[in-house]
Protein backbone atom coordinates (compact mmCIF):
# COMPACT_ATOMS: atom_id res chain seq x y z
CA UNK A 1 0.00 0.00 0.00
CA UNK A 2 2.91 2.37 0.51
CA UNK A 3 4.55 1.45 -1.82
CA UNK A 4 1.75 1.99 -4.15
CA UNK A 5 0.74 5.60 -2.47
CA UNK A 6 4.47 6.85 -3.40
CA UNK A 7 4.20 4.67 -6.71
CA UNK A 8 1.40 7.15 -8.18
CA UNK A 9 2.39 10.28 -5.79
CA UNK A 10 5.44 10.35 -7.23
CA UNK A 11 4.53 10.11 -10.90
CA UNK A 12 1.33 12.33 -10.70
CA UNK A 13 1.27 14.70 -7.95
CA UNK A 14 4.73 15.07 -7.51
CA UNK A 15 5.59 14.84 -11.19
CA UNK A 16 9.12 16.16 -11.39
CA UNK A 17 8.85 18.52 -14.23
CA UNK A 18 5.35 19.77 -13.64
CA UNK A 19 5.52 20.08 -9.84
CA UNK A 20 8.90 21.03 -9.21
CA UNK A 21 10.46 21.92 -11.99
CA UNK A 22 13.30 19.14 -12.41
CA UNK A 23 15.74 18.42 -15.58
CA UNK A 24 13.59 21.35 -17.50
CA UNK A 25 17.08 21.81 -19.73
CA UNK A 26 16.84 18.62 -21.24
CA UNK A 27 13.31 18.51 -21.30
CA UNK A 28 13.45 21.62 -23.57
CA UNK A 29 16.05 20.92 -25.44
CA UNK A 30 15.11 17.34 -26.16
CA UNK A 31 11.52 17.29 -26.78
CA UNK A 32 11.57 18.25 -30.19
CA UNK A 33 10.78 14.68 -31.57
CA UNK A 34 8.57 11.82 -29.92
CA UNK A 35 11.79 8.96 -30.54
CA UNK A 36 14.74 11.20 -28.98
CA UNK A 37 12.42 12.19 -26.35
CA UNK A 38 11.36 8.12 -25.39
CA UNK A 39 14.88 7.41 -25.67
CA UNK A 40 16.17 10.09 -23.27
CA UNK A 41 13.04 8.98 -20.71
CA UNK A 42 13.72 5.89 -20.35
CA UNK A 43 17.66 6.86 -19.80
CA UNK A 44 16.31 8.88 -16.85
CA UNK A 45 14.06 6.28 -15.23
CA UNK A 46 17.10 3.75 -15.62
CA UNK A 47 19.65 6.02 -14.14
CA UNK A 48 17.20 7.50 -11.76
CA UNK A 49 16.39 3.60 -10.56
CA UNK A 50 20.37 2.83 -9.92
CA UNK A 51 21.24 6.26 -8.89
CA UNK A 52 18.68 6.92 -5.81
CA UNK A 53 18.69 3.63 -3.86
CA UNK A 54 22.83 4.02 -4.16
CA UNK A 55 22.77 7.50 -2.78
CA UNK A 56 19.80 6.29 -0.06
CA UNK A 57 22.39 3.48 1.03
CA UNK A 58 25.43 6.13 1.22
CA UNK A 59 22.99 8.78 3.60
CA UNK A 60 21.54 5.84 5.44
CA UNK A 61 25.14 5.11 6.34
CA UNK A 62 27.40 7.55 5.99
CA UNK A 63 26.11 10.76 5.40
CA UNK A 64 23.05 11.03 8.61
CA UNK A 65 23.93 12.31 11.79
CA UNK A 66 24.98 9.11 13.46
CA UNK A 67 25.06 7.16 10.35
CA UNK A 68 28.48 5.95 11.20
CA UNK A 69 27.52 4.28 14.47
CA UNK A 70 28.33 1.19 12.92
CA UNK A 71 32.13 1.74 12.75
CA UNK A 72 32.14 1.59 16.34
CA UNK A 73 30.31 3.61 19.08
CA UNK A 74 32.60 6.64 19.29
CA UNK A 75 31.82 7.89 15.80
CA UNK A 76 28.19 8.43 16.97
CA UNK A 77 28.86 12.18 16.72
CA UNK A 78 29.41 12.55 13.11
CA UNK A 79 27.05 14.41 10.81
CA UNK A 80 28.81 14.14 7.27
CA UNK A 81 25.20 15.77 5.95
CA UNK A 82 26.89 18.97 4.82
CA UNK A 83 28.86 16.81 2.37
CA UNK A 84 25.79 15.52 0.66
CA UNK A 85 26.10 17.57 -2.34
CA UNK A 86 29.15 16.76 -3.44
CA UNK A 87 28.90 12.75 -2.32
CA UNK A 88 25.73 12.69 -4.66
CA UNK A 89 27.04 14.41 -7.34
CA UNK A 90 30.37 11.91 -7.55
CA UNK A 91 27.83 8.64 -6.83
CA UNK A 92 25.62 9.94 -10.20
CA UNK A 93 28.91 11.03 -12.14
CA UNK A 94 30.62 7.97 -11.87
CA UNK A 95 27.10 5.40 -11.99
CA UNK A 96 26.29 6.99 -15.03
CA UNK A 97 30.14 6.35 -16.37
CA UNK A 98 29.91 2.89 -15.25
CA UNK A 99 26.20 2.48 -16.59
CA UNK A 100 27.69 3.70 -19.59
CA UNK A 101 30.37 0.84 -19.86
CA UNK A 102 28.54 -1.67 -18.47
CA UNK A 103 25.70 -1.06 -21.20
CA UNK A 104 27.89 -0.85 -24.21
CA UNK A 105 29.79 -4.16 -23.63
CA UNK A 106 26.30 -6.46 -22.66
CA UNK A 107 23.96 -4.65 -25.25
CA UNK A 108 25.08 -2.80 -27.87
CA UNK A 109 22.16 -2.38 -29.14
CA UNK A 110 20.48 -0.54 -25.96
CA UNK A 111 23.87 1.30 -26.50
CA UNK A 112 22.99 2.64 -29.51
CA UNK A 113 19.87 4.35 -28.43
CA UNK A 114 20.62 5.56 -25.16
CA UNK A 115 24.23 6.13 -25.66
CA UNK A 116 24.22 9.68 -26.61
CA UNK A 117 21.90 10.61 -23.42
CA UNK A 118 23.64 9.06 -21.05
CA UNK A 119 26.32 11.89 -20.53
CA UNK A 120 23.71 14.32 -20.64
CA UNK A 121 22.19 12.57 -17.63
CA UNK A 122 24.86 13.48 -15.42
CA UNK A 123 23.96 17.30 -15.27
CA UNK A 124 20.54 16.58 -15.70
CA UNK A 125 18.59 18.20 -12.73
CA UNK A 126 15.98 15.70 -12.45
CA UNK A 127 18.56 12.86 -11.47
CA UNK A 128 20.35 14.86 -8.64
CA UNK A 129 16.80 16.68 -7.55
CA UNK A 130 15.80 12.60 -7.06
CA UNK A 131 18.01 11.92 -4.52
CA UNK A 132 17.88 15.57 -3.16
CA UNK A 133 14.29 14.92 -2.90
CA UNK A 134 14.83 11.31 -1.41
CA UNK A 135 17.06 12.99 1.08
CA UNK A 136 15.16 15.97 2.15
CA UNK A 137 11.31 13.20 2.56
CA UNK A 138 13.49 10.97 4.67
CA UNK A 139 12.76 8.19 2.42
CA UNK A 140 11.98 5.05 5.10
CA UNK A 141 13.40 2.17 3.33
CA UNK A 142 15.73 0.96 0.46
CA UNK A 143 12.90 -0.65 -1.37
CA UNK A 144 10.72 2.64 -1.29
CA UNK A 145 13.92 4.37 -2.82
CA UNK A 146 14.02 2.08 -5.55
CA UNK A 147 10.44 2.66 -6.07
CA UNK A 148 10.50 6.22 -5.51
CA UNK A 149 13.25 6.21 -8.10
CA UNK A 150 11.50 4.41 -10.62
CA UNK A 151 7.85 6.02 -10.46
CA UNK A 152 9.78 9.71 -10.71
CA UNK A 153 12.12 8.50 -13.44
CA UNK A 154 8.71 7.55 -15.00
CA UNK A 155 6.94 10.72 -14.25
CA UNK A 156 9.73 12.77 -16.28
CA UNK A 157 9.04 10.07 -18.98
CA UNK A 158 5.46 10.92 -19.38
CA UNK A 159 5.64 14.47 -19.31
CA UNK A 160 8.44 14.31 -21.84
CA UNK A 161 6.74 12.13 -24.47
CA UNK A 162 3.73 14.63 -23.93
CA UNK A 163 5.44 17.72 -24.74
CA UNK A 164 7.03 16.18 -27.54
CA UNK A 165 3.95 14.57 -29.31
CA UNK A 166 2.66 18.13 -28.73
CA UNK A 167 5.30 20.01 -30.17
CA UNK A 168 4.75 17.61 -33.39
CA UNK A 169 1.57 18.69 -33.86
CA UNK A 170 1.95 22.00 -33.33
CA UNK A 171 4.80 22.66 -35.99
CA UNK A 172 1.74 22.89 -38.17
CA UNK A 173 -0.37 25.30 -36.31
CA UNK A 174 -0.54 29.39 -36.64
CA UNK A 175 1.30 30.39 -33.50
CA UNK A 176 2.40 34.11 -33.18
CA UNK A 177 5.79 34.57 -34.58
CA UNK A 178 7.38 35.61 -31.38
CA UNK A 179 5.87 32.69 -29.40
CA UNK A 180 7.33 30.09 -32.09
CA UNK A 181 9.50 27.79 -30.60
CA UNK A 182 10.64 28.13 -27.27
CA UNK A 183 7.67 30.35 -26.01
CA UNK A 184 4.81 28.56 -26.71
CA UNK A 185 6.58 25.63 -25.24
CA UNK A 186 6.99 27.03 -21.66
CA UNK A 187 3.02 28.32 -22.17
CA UNK A 188 1.94 24.21 -23.06
CA UNK A 189 3.58 23.16 -20.21
CA UNK A 190 2.03 25.45 -17.77
CA UNK A 191 -1.71 24.55 -19.16
CA UNK A 192 -0.36 20.79 -18.79
CA UNK A 193 1.15 21.66 -15.15
CA UNK A 194 -2.36 23.20 -14.09
CA UNK A 195 -3.55 19.82 -15.56
CA UNK A 196 -1.53 17.76 -12.97
CA UNK A 197 -2.60 19.90 -10.55
CA UNK A 198 -6.22 18.24 -10.43
CA UNK A 199 -4.44 14.85 -9.52
CA UNK A 200 -3.51 17.06 -6.24
CA UNK A 201 -7.06 15.75 -4.59
CA UNK A 202 -5.69 12.10 -5.56
CA UNK A 203 -4.34 10.86 -2.42
CA UNK A 204 -5.09 13.11 0.58
CA UNK A 205 -7.01 10.40 2.11
CA UNK A 206 -3.99 9.50 3.89
CA UNK A 207 -4.07 6.06 5.80
CA UNK A 208 -7.02 6.37 7.91
CA UNK A 209 -9.41 7.18 5.31
CA UNK A 210 -12.58 4.83 4.13
CA UNK A 211 -13.32 4.60 0.59
CA UNK A 212 -16.71 6.30 1.08
CA UNK A 213 -15.45 8.89 3.23
CA UNK A 214 -12.76 10.00 0.18
CA UNK A 215 -14.78 11.65 -2.14
CA UNK A 216 -15.60 14.49 0.20
CA UNK A 217 -12.48 14.80 2.03
CA UNK A 218 -11.10 14.94 -1.61
CA UNK A 219 -13.54 18.15 -2.45
CA UNK A 220 -13.19 19.55 1.16
CA UNK A 221 -9.40 19.47 0.31
CA UNK A 222 -9.65 21.17 -3.16
CA UNK A 223 -11.89 23.82 -1.39
CA UNK A 224 -8.99 23.99 1.22
CA UNK A 225 -6.28 24.59 -1.21
CA UNK A 226 -8.46 27.67 -3.07
CA UNK A 227 -9.29 29.30 0.20
CA UNK A 228 -5.87 29.00 0.95
CA UNK A 229 -4.60 30.07 -1.80
CA UNK A 230 -6.86 33.46 -1.91
CA UNK A 231 -6.05 34.35 1.61
CA UNK A 232 -3.11 36.90 1.66
CA UNK A 233 -0.67 34.32 3.70
CA UNK A 234 1.85 34.73 1.48
CA UNK A 235 4.45 32.23 3.68
CA UNK A 236 2.56 28.91 4.00
CA UNK A 237 1.49 29.57 0.54
CA UNK A 238 4.87 29.72 -1.23
CA UNK A 239 6.11 26.77 1.25
CA UNK A 240 2.78 24.53 0.55
CA UNK A 241 3.22 25.60 -3.64
CA UNK A 242 6.88 25.12 -4.24
CA UNK A 243 7.63 22.14 -2.15
CA UNK A 244 4.08 20.53 -2.09
CA UNK A 245 5.89 17.98 0.02
CA UNK B 1 35.16 52.42 -18.66
CA UNK B 2 39.17 51.80 -18.01
CA UNK B 3 39.07 48.45 -16.10
CA UNK B 4 37.14 47.08 -19.05
CA UNK B 5 37.77 46.76 -22.91
CA UNK B 6 35.19 47.47 -24.78
CA UNK B 7 34.88 43.40 -25.65
CA UNK B 8 34.80 42.69 -21.93
CA UNK B 9 31.52 44.81 -21.40
CA UNK B 10 29.95 42.67 -24.32
CA UNK B 11 30.65 39.82 -22.19
CA UNK B 12 28.53 41.26 -19.43
CA UNK B 13 25.95 43.31 -21.41
CA UNK B 14 25.16 40.53 -23.80
CA UNK B 15 23.97 37.80 -21.41
CA UNK B 16 21.22 40.51 -19.87
CA UNK B 17 19.04 40.87 -22.98
CA UNK B 18 19.93 39.64 -26.80
CA UNK B 19 21.89 35.99 -25.36
CA UNK B 20 20.04 35.98 -22.13
CA UNK B 21 20.72 31.91 -20.57
CA UNK B 22 16.94 31.90 -19.62
CA UNK B 23 15.20 33.19 -22.56
CA UNK B 24 17.45 32.46 -25.68
CA UNK B 25 19.91 29.61 -24.56
CA UNK B 26 17.24 27.87 -22.52
CA UNK B 27 19.83 27.15 -19.55
CA UNK B 28 19.32 27.21 -15.89
CA UNK B 29 15.32 26.71 -15.99
CA UNK B 30 15.38 23.78 -13.43
CA UNK B 31 15.99 25.67 -10.71
CA UNK B 32 14.95 28.97 -11.12
CA UNK B 33 11.54 28.54 -11.47
CA UNK B 34 10.17 26.89 -8.42
CA UNK B 35 11.66 29.50 -6.00
CA UNK B 36 9.81 32.88 -7.73
CA UNK B 37 6.99 32.60 -5.91
CA UNK B 38 8.57 35.51 -3.64
CA UNK B 39 10.50 38.10 -4.98
CA UNK B 40 13.44 37.54 -1.80
CA UNK B 41 13.78 34.01 -2.64
CA UNK B 42 14.28 35.00 -6.22
CA UNK B 43 16.99 37.45 -5.22
CA UNK B 44 18.63 35.16 -2.84
CA UNK B 45 18.92 32.66 -5.61
CA UNK B 46 19.90 35.03 -8.19
CA UNK B 47 23.19 36.24 -5.81
CA UNK B 48 24.20 32.72 -5.43
CA UNK B 49 24.34 31.70 -8.71
CA UNK B 50 26.16 34.59 -9.64
CA UNK B 51 28.73 33.65 -6.90
CA UNK B 52 28.83 30.06 -8.26
CA UNK B 53 29.48 30.99 -11.43
CA UNK B 54 31.52 33.53 -11.33
CA UNK B 55 34.12 32.21 -9.11
CA UNK B 56 33.48 28.07 -10.96
CA UNK B 57 34.51 30.08 -14.33
CA UNK B 58 37.81 31.21 -12.64
CA UNK B 59 38.72 28.06 -11.16
CA UNK B 60 37.88 25.99 -14.31
CA UNK B 61 39.76 29.00 -16.58
CA UNK B 62 42.51 28.45 -14.01
CA UNK B 63 42.66 24.47 -14.69
CA UNK B 64 41.85 24.03 -18.64
CA UNK B 65 45.19 23.16 -18.94
CA UNK B 66 45.62 21.01 -16.85
CA UNK B 67 42.68 18.47 -16.38
CA UNK B 68 42.33 16.19 -18.81
CA UNK B 69 39.25 16.39 -21.10
CA UNK B 70 37.53 13.07 -20.72
CA UNK B 71 37.17 13.70 -16.81
CA UNK B 72 36.34 17.07 -16.92
CA UNK B 73 32.58 16.24 -16.19
CA UNK B 74 33.74 14.66 -12.94
CA UNK B 75 36.04 17.80 -11.95
CA UNK B 76 33.51 20.39 -13.00
CA UNK B 77 30.63 18.77 -10.90
CA UNK B 78 33.33 18.70 -8.30
CA UNK B 79 34.36 22.05 -8.41
CA UNK B 80 30.34 23.54 -8.16
CA UNK B 81 29.48 21.55 -5.84
CA UNK B 82 32.19 22.99 -3.40
CA UNK B 83 30.92 26.56 -4.10
CA UNK B 84 27.45 25.21 -3.60
CA UNK B 85 28.32 23.44 -0.23
CA UNK B 86 29.92 26.85 0.71
CA UNK B 87 26.47 28.94 -0.33
CA UNK B 88 24.40 26.40 1.73
CA UNK B 89 26.46 26.55 4.79
CA UNK B 90 26.67 30.61 4.57
CA UNK B 91 22.25 30.38 3.88
CA UNK B 92 21.99 28.14 6.70
CA UNK B 93 24.17 29.91 9.19
CA UNK B 94 22.69 33.74 8.03
CA UNK B 95 19.31 33.01 6.57
CA UNK B 96 17.42 29.72 8.08
CA UNK B 97 14.15 30.61 7.15
CA UNK B 98 15.11 30.80 3.95
CA UNK B 99 17.17 27.98 3.42
CA UNK B 100 14.51 26.28 4.70
CA UNK B 101 12.04 27.84 2.06
CA UNK B 102 14.08 27.44 -0.92
CA UNK B 103 15.08 23.59 0.28
CA UNK B 104 16.75 21.53 -2.41
CA UNK B 105 16.80 24.02 -4.88
CA UNK B 106 20.33 25.39 -3.19
CA UNK B 107 21.61 21.74 -4.29
CA UNK B 108 20.55 22.08 -7.56
CA UNK B 109 22.55 24.67 -8.43
CA UNK B 110 24.87 22.07 -8.66
CA UNK B 111 23.05 20.83 -12.11
CA UNK B 112 21.97 23.81 -13.12
CA UNK B 113 22.84 23.30 -16.68
CA UNK B 114 23.71 27.45 -16.92
CA UNK B 115 26.65 26.14 -14.88
CA UNK B 116 28.12 23.69 -16.39
CA UNK B 117 27.24 25.34 -20.31
CA UNK B 118 29.19 28.05 -19.57
CA UNK B 119 31.75 25.85 -18.13
CA UNK B 120 31.90 24.01 -21.57
CA UNK B 121 31.57 26.88 -24.20
CA UNK B 122 33.53 29.54 -22.09
CA UNK B 123 35.58 29.13 -19.28
CA UNK B 124 37.29 25.71 -21.42
CA UNK B 125 38.59 27.87 -23.75
CA UNK B 126 39.64 31.76 -21.99
CA UNK B 127 41.40 33.11 -19.62
CA UNK B 128 40.78 33.69 -16.12
CA UNK B 129 39.36 37.32 -16.01
CA UNK B 130 37.05 37.29 -19.27
CA UNK B 131 36.07 34.00 -17.59
CA UNK B 132 34.99 36.01 -14.37
CA UNK B 133 33.29 38.64 -16.48
CA UNK B 134 31.47 35.90 -18.87
CA UNK B 135 30.36 33.91 -15.90
CA UNK B 136 28.78 37.53 -13.47
CA UNK B 137 27.23 38.65 -16.85
CA UNK B 138 25.35 35.07 -17.83
CA UNK B 139 24.35 34.88 -14.16
CA UNK B 140 23.32 38.20 -13.95
CA UNK B 141 21.09 37.83 -17.10
CA UNK B 142 19.80 34.49 -15.17
CA UNK B 143 19.04 36.87 -11.77
CA UNK B 144 17.51 39.52 -14.05
CA UNK B 145 14.57 37.28 -15.53
CA UNK B 146 14.45 35.23 -11.89
CA UNK B 147 13.69 38.98 -10.52
CA UNK B 148 11.38 39.78 -13.20
CA UNK B 149 9.03 36.92 -12.43
CA UNK B 150 9.45 36.87 -8.55
CA UNK B 151 8.33 40.57 -9.10
CA UNK B 152 4.85 39.84 -10.88
CA UNK B 153 4.46 36.66 -9.36
CA UNK B 154 4.80 37.97 -5.65
CA UNK B 155 3.26 41.41 -6.45
CA UNK B 156 -0.02 39.88 -8.54
CA UNK B 157 -0.14 37.14 -6.42
CA UNK B 158 -0.49 37.99 -3.02
CA UNK B 159 -0.16 42.16 -3.03
CA UNK B 160 3.41 42.11 -1.22
CA UNK B 161 7.08 42.73 -2.58
CA UNK B 162 9.81 41.40 -0.21
CA UNK B 163 7.05 41.34 2.47
CA UNK B 164 5.55 44.85 2.52
CA UNK B 165 2.04 45.02 1.82
CA UNK B 166 2.48 47.55 -1.61
CA UNK B 167 -0.78 47.44 -2.46
CA UNK B 168 -2.70 48.01 0.96
CA UNK B 169 -4.00 45.75 3.33
CA UNK B 170 -6.69 42.63 1.34
CA UNK B 171 -8.21 42.11 4.89
CA UNK B 172 -9.13 46.04 6.20
CA UNK B 173 -9.99 46.70 2.80
CA UNK B 174 -6.88 49.25 2.49
CA UNK B 175 -5.61 50.78 -0.90
CA UNK B 176 -6.71 48.85 -4.24
CA UNK B 177 -8.38 47.01 -2.09
CA UNK B 178 -11.16 49.43 -1.36
CA UNK B 179 -11.85 49.38 -4.71
CA UNK B 180 -12.71 45.66 -5.31
CA UNK B 181 -9.45 44.35 -6.15
CA UNK B 182 -8.51 41.09 -5.59
CA UNK B 183 -5.19 38.76 -5.21
CA UNK B 184 -4.77 36.33 -7.85
CA UNK B 185 -3.74 33.47 -5.56
CA UNK B 186 -2.69 31.59 -8.86
CA UNK B 187 0.14 33.53 -9.57
CA UNK B 188 1.58 31.98 -6.89
CA UNK B 189 1.21 27.98 -7.84
CA UNK B 190 4.14 26.63 -9.79
CA UNK B 191 2.80 26.15 -13.16
CA UNK B 192 2.47 30.48 -13.08
CA UNK B 193 6.07 30.27 -13.34
CA UNK B 194 6.11 29.18 -16.71
CA UNK B 195 3.43 30.97 -18.17
CA UNK B 196 5.44 34.36 -17.02
CA UNK B 197 8.39 33.12 -18.37
CA UNK B 198 6.55 32.39 -21.68
CA UNK B 199 5.25 35.93 -21.63
CA UNK B 200 9.15 37.29 -20.87
CA UNK B 201 10.13 35.61 -24.28
CA UNK B 202 7.05 36.72 -26.25
CA UNK B 203 7.57 40.42 -25.33
CA UNK B 204 11.37 40.17 -25.78
CA UNK B 205 10.98 38.78 -28.96
CA UNK B 206 8.37 40.71 -30.30
CA UNK B 207 10.90 43.64 -29.65
CA UNK B 208 13.63 41.88 -31.32
CA UNK B 209 12.34 40.12 -34.26
CA UNK B 210 15.89 38.57 -35.35
CA UNK B 211 15.37 35.89 -32.05
CA UNK B 212 12.26 34.70 -33.87
CA UNK B 213 12.57 30.63 -34.21
CA UNK B 214 11.04 29.25 -37.33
Amino acid sequence: MEHLELFFKSIFIDNMVFATFLGMCSYLAVSKKVSTAVGLGVAVIFVLAITVPMNWLLDQYILKEGALVWLGPEYADYDLSFLSFIMFIATIATMVQLVEIVVEKFSPSLYNSLGIFLPLIAVNCAILGGSLFMQSREIASLGLAFNYGISSGIGWFLAILAIAAIREKIRYSNVPAPLRGLGITFIITGLMAIGFMSFGGMLTGEDEATEDSSAAEIETSINDSINISESSDIEENTIKDTNAL
Amino acid sequence: MGLLSKKDTKLITDPLADNNPITIQVLGICSALAITAQLKASIVMAVSVIFVLGLGNVVISLIRNIMPSKIRIIVQLTVVAALVILVDLVLKAFAYELSKELSVFVGLIITNCIIMGRFEAFALGNGPWRSFLDGIGNALGYGVILIVVGFFRELLGSGTLLGYRVLGDPIEKTGLYAFGYENNGFMLLSPMALIVVGLIIWVQRSRNTSLIED
